[in-house]
Order: C-alpha cells, then structure tokens, then sequence
C-alpha cells in the first residue's frame, strides 16, 4: 500500500544552503506522523514542500499519490496547513475568517458558513463568533488556526509547531482536538520541539538534524533503541566520575549532574551506593528527550 | 523556471481573492466612500474655482472642465497604485494574508492577479463616486462621460501592475515613498493635468508621452468628458493597454521571485 506522502531522496536548496539533504519517508494514511528536530533541522522547509508552497529542489515527493510540482491545486485542495505563524486576516472577524478561508476553497457560501460555525464549536470559540481576531489572545487564534485548517474537511492535516507559546491549558485543548481529528480517521503530520507532545500524539515520528533524518519509529522503541529503560540521575562529584570510570559504566555529564542511561537502574543504582558515595541520586523512566539530545547533541543552534 | 516575461498561469479562482478584498471593502465603506467624495470638491474648489478664477478659458475650453477628466484620472492612478503598493505590501509582509491563501488551491498567481483586478476595481469605484460630484458641478457631460468607468478599470490595470511591480521589489514599505515622489507626484503634474502639455518644452512633451502612463489616461478621459473624441485615442488605448500587458505580467512573475522559494 503506498503512503499518503512518499518521500525519496527528498532535497532542497536555498542557493548554497542545502535545507533538506536527501530524506526519504512515508506516511501512512491514518496516523500522526512527527518531525523532530533542532531549530534549522529542516523540519518547517519539509512542511513546506508537502503543504506545496516550496518546490523541491530534487528527489522525489508525492502527496496522495500526486505530484506537488504538477498537481499542487489538485493536492492543496485536500490539505489543512497550520502554520507556524499566525497569519489570521486581521481584516475579519473569528467567523469571517473561516468563511473567507471557505471560499478559497471553492466552498459555496452557504455551506462555509455552516461549516464555520460548527468548527467554532469543536475549537470551543464560538461565543467569540463575531470578535475581531486581534482582539483574541495566542491560544484563541492557535485554536482558529486549527480550525481554519479544517473548513476543507482535509484527508491530511499539516501541522508546523501547533502549540508553540501556548500555556498548558490551550496545549492540552490542541491534543485532545487532533486526538479527536486522529480518531475520525485524519492522517496528520506535524513538527514539535516539544518532546512530551511529540511522545504523546505521535505514532510514528523521525528526528532530523543538519537536513538528515537521523531515526525514525514510534516513540517507545526508539527510546528503548536509543537510550535505555531508564536513566539514573546523581550529582556530579570527582569521587563519583572516578567510580564510576573505575566500574567501565557509560556516562553522560551534563551540568553538575551524571546521567546513567541503563536498561536496569537497580544494579546501576546498586554500584553507585556501595562503591561511589553519591550524594543526591534519582532514577526516572528514560524519555524523547533524552535521545533528541543524544543523538542532537546539547549545542545551542540559534 | 519563471522567467520575468513568461505568461503567469493564472486560474479563476483569482476572484476569491478579488472577493476577498471587496468584501472588506465593504466592510469598512464609511471610510472608503468619502475619500473620493471629499478629493472631488477639494479639486474642484481649490484649483477649479480657485486658480480657475484667474485663467478662466484653456484651449478655448473653460478651465474647471479642463481639468475634471485630469481629476478623475489622478483618482485612477492613485487608487489603484496605493492599492497595489501599500494596501498589498501591507497584506502580503504584515499581514501575511497571501501565505495564508496559497495554502489553498490558490496559486500566488491567482493571489496577484486577483489583488491586480481588485486595485482596478478601486479605481473604478473612486472614479464611480467622483462621477456624479463633477456632473453636479456641471463640468462633465454626459453620457460620454460614464465610458470614465470602463476606462478607469484598464488605466487603473496598468497602475496596478506597475505598482505591484514595485512591491514585488520594495525592501520594506518606507522605500515605497520614492517611487511615490519619484513617479507619481511629477506624474500628476506633468502630464497634461492641470495645464496642457504643449506648454512644456518640446524634449519633456515627448517624455510625458513616451513614458508617463497618466499622459495616455488623461487624454482619453478628457476626450470623454469635454466631450472631443479623435482618432489619437487608439494611440492612447493601444499604449496603455501594451503598458498594462508588460507591467502585470511581470509582477506576477516578479512576485512569484519574491514569494515563492
């Protein structure tokens, strides 16, 4: 069965500057497919040559099984995009704007209208119907903006930072919704630097760095795959790094803390309390996080 | 690849983007309708009345009647030039409007295509309320003078395009006050507006005819209006209407440049 994006050797170039180097990927229809990456990883160019907006600049890409430099109408017409801006149109209301959106779609203006309202309700902003959407605050017009990708009834929804700046309220509405979008049978890809959302929504994602995609798979086995079960926490102290050199165990020293990623943290544990006095030390279930970093390193990019 | 010339697939859906546009048009009437009303008396009292007083007769012409097609043709090219420059710029880098539309089926040629029609439009709709202002004034005739409507939509065409065609190359939206002082200013004055171009040195008379599109808008509108049509007017239209070609077709394409990468 092909994929609702298959991608090849994608790549692209802005003059000298390879964006994208050569990724290769499929989405499936029906599950929440995640980027991760650093800031310039290339994730925002990729959504950009799926939403086709941004041609290719080699390597092969098709979106439901069409070809986004031949067919971009006939592709964008069965797209929701939400950008990482918030590029409402400022010259509308909440329901104008979806209305407008509506008509770019070739909706007739009876059913956008009808479609608009129903979506102020599933984004819960319906008695902000006929607010100018200036006047709504960041977590509102990210909601609008879910909505706004939704007037076309999408077959696939293209999400770039979907909760970017929002507080744990509005962030935990936005999952529930795409929960909601990805239980009606919605195919949806989206970009995150946040690890926890990625490891909550996504079924499958890949990390990429530099253009690459490093590694790919669901979010469970590739912290398994990568790091470990479980990672021990102990302050850093000279006693402990020549301890724990002394017991060949592999360590990561970050900060003032040594961080232990093991498959059996009571061993490790064990090792730590007998031979290396360790001052503070805790154990918590390895994460996303920890192998976005160890595989990204822990270099500022911006 | 696109290239500066080449011919811009242009879909209709370009009038969603056109609707859009009318539609907060609409929205915001009050201060889109008395603009074109208020600049029609100021013309008319200042210089009609005003410096008219004093130069009473153009060309065997009354002076008012003179420069009442000048006026209509100075609200084309604005209109539609603000329009296409600030009122676009405004959309396309504030406002980040045609980012949002071409993520539907629009393509960024039907976004600007559609906001070249709508900058026609508004020199059509000024051209629109300034009709009746000049006709109560009694310095317009009729019925001649409503072919002002058809032809304040190419002229404003034509200003549109070489309009966006700035906008398309502006760095940020103060640079779009040169071409503003530049080109539109001496333009309004230069171009057979407020007094004939036989008064000009021959070298500028040439100018003026060679390369201001107001020259062109100005001699037909005001053989509409007095009314003293003659043949020179195919000579106008066909200027304008290679002028307009050229210019709309490389805005799109300049816009394309700019947009899309």
């Amino acid at each position: 069965m092909t994929g609702i994006i298959e991608a090849h050797n994608l790549r692209k170039n802005y003059g000298s500057l390879v964006a994208v180097d050569g990724i290769s990927f499929t989405v499936r229809k029906g599950e929440v497919f995640g980027f991760l990456g650093p800031n310039g990883a290339g994730k925002t160019t990729t959504m950009k040559m799926i939403a086709c907006v941004s041609p290719r600049s080699s390597g092969v890409l098709r979106v439901f099984d069409q070809d986004p430099d031949v067919q971009p109408a006939e592709i964008k017409q069965r797209l929701g995009v939400v950008p990482q801006e918030t590029n409402l149109d400022p010259d509308f209301t909440c329901f104008g704007n979806l209305a407008t959106y509506a008509g770019y779609f070739s909706i007739p203006p009876h059913s956008a209208q009808k479609k608009a309202d129903e979506l102020l309700d599933f984004v819960q902003l319906l008695e902000k119907r006929d607010v100018e959407v200036e006047k709504l605050s960041g977590g509102m017009k990210r909601r609008l903006i879910l909505a706004r990708a939704l007037v076309n009834g999408p077959d696939l929804l293209i999400l770039d930072e979907p909760t970017i700046g929002l507080d744990p309220q509005a962030r935990h509405l936005i999952w529930e919704k795409l929960k909601t979008l990805q239980a009606q049978g919605n195919t949806i890809v989206l970009t995150t630097h946040y690890l926890d959302e990625a490891a909550r929504l996504c079924d499958r994602l890949v990390i990429m760095d530099h253009g690459k995609i490093l590694v790919e798979g669901a979010p469970a086995d590739l912290v398994k795959q990568h790091v470990g079960d479980e990672i021990v926490e102990v302050e850093k102290s000279a006693e402990v790094l020549a301890c724990l050199a002394a017991h060949n165990i592999p360590h990561e020293v970050t900060g003032d803390t040594v961080q232990i990623a093991t498959d059996s943290s009571r061993e490790i544990a064990k090792i730590l309390f007998n031979s290396c006095q360790p001052k503070k030390m805790l154990t918590r279930p390895a994460t996303l996080e920890d192998v976005f970093l160890k595989l990204t390193g822990r270099t500022l990019r911006d | 690849m696109t290239h500066l010339f080449s011919v811009p697939p242009v879909s209709g859906r370009a009038i969603r983007v056109w609707h859009r546009n009318l539609v907060v048009f609409v929205r915001t009437w009050k201060v889109n309708f008395f603009p074109p009303f208020i600049d029609a008396l100021l013309y008319l009292f200042a210089i009609g009345m005003g410096i008219g007083s004093y130069i009473k007769e153009v060309d065997g012409v009354p002076y008012i009647n003179f420069i009442a097609p000048a006026i209509l043709a100075i609200s084309v090219m604005n209109s539609a030039f603000f329009e296409c420059t600030y009122g676009s710029y405004v959309r396309m880098y504030y406002q980040k409007s045609f980012d949002a539309m071409i993520a539907t089926p629009l393509s960024i040629e039907d976004v600007i295509a559609g906001e070249l029609l709508w900058g026609a439009t508004r020199s059509v709709m000024y051209v629109a309320i300034m009709l009746p202002v000049l006709f109560a004034f009694g310095v317009i005739s009729l019925p001649l003078s409503l072919l002002a409507l058809p032809l304040a939509f190419l002229g404003g065409l034509m200003f549109a395009g070489i309009g966006m065609c700035i906008t398309a190359i502006t760095p940020g939206i103060d640079s779009l006050n040169y071409p503003m002082f530049l080109f539109i200013t001496p333009m309004m004055l230069f171009s057979g507006t407020f007094f004939p171009l036989t008064l000009l040195p021959v070298a500028f008379q040439y100018i003026a005819v060679a390369l201001l599109p107001l020259t062109h808008v100005v001699a037909i509108m005001r053989m509409f209006t007095l009314p003293a049509l003659s043949w020179t007017i195919l000579l106008h239209l066909a200027w304008i209407a290679a002028v307009t070609i050229l210019f709309c077709v490389m805005s799109i394409n300049l816009m394309k440049k700019r947009l899309i990468v």
